[in-house]
């Protein structure tokens, strides 16, 4: 299990390799990444804000209960925090199972939970001001189906 | 105690952190002695429905107790991923 809260970008190929290279008998990796998109008016940056400390064990408590419900061989989580770009990364998760249908939905349940129950939180800045990003109510329904 | 606030609390409270005495038994005993400090608490604490709390880290509800608890954070819904 590999867990990293950082404000440095991250190489998604070098990632991705890097944790495929260190399994064994893991019959499927999935990789899921996330990316700040623009929004109408136009986005000049997104501003991540987070709880040192309790991001990062809320983090370790969510792969661990996906490495617990899944059987994974393997989890990464990486986030980052602070000023942020269009297209820029923001975050990725990769899992490893023995079959793909284990290493997708886990990672579905890790993005699930990341949304609502990571501490984490977006502010939009664009040339109309400056707005917090609101939770929807559909991201804390996403976690009923769990 | 420490009383840490995120995000839109930080912004309304205007400060990231307090550091206070307090008697108060559960979160919300805690929720009414802030808002009995000033103003700008008393707006950000306004509806709490709309906010979260954590204890010691954890997220919990504001009815949960504060016994021995070191640090408690006030946000509003993560918006992680």
């Amino acid at each position: 299990m590999d867990i990293r809260v950082q404000s440095a970008p991250f190489d998604l190929g070098h990632e991705a390799n890097q944790f495929a290279a260190r399994q064994t008998s893991m019959g499927a990796i999935v990789t899921f990444t996330g990316v700040v998109r623009d929004v109408a008016g136009g986005l000049d940056t997104m501003m991540i804000e987070h709880y040192p400390g309790m991001t990062e064990a809320a983090l370790s408590q969510i792969a661990r209960d996906a490495t617990d419900r899944f059987a994974l061989g393997d989890v990464l989580i990486i986030h980052r925090h602070g000023p942020l770009k269009p297209d820029d990364l923001i975050m990725m998760v990769a899992t490893a199972a023995p079959h793909r249908a284990s290493a997708f939905a886990a990672a579905d349940f890790l993005m699930d939970y990341l949304k609502s129950r990571a501490p984490f939180w977006k502010k939009e800045l664009t040339q109309d001001g400056a707005d917090w990003v609101t939770a929807k109510d559909a991201d804390e329904d996403a976690l009923k189906r769990w | 105690m420490d009383v840490l606030y995120f995000a839109w609390v930080r912004e309304r409270i205007g400060r990231p952190k307090d550091q206070i005495q307090t008697n108060a038994t559960t979160v919300m005993e805690l929720v009414e002695e802030l808002r009995a400090r000033e103003v700008r608490y008393e707006a950000a604490f306004a509806d709490i429905s709309a906010l979260r709390v954590a204890v010691d880290q954890e997220l919990t509800e504001f009815d949960a107790p504060l016994k021995d608890a070191r640090e408690v954070a006030f946000f509003p819904p993560m918006t992680g991923g």
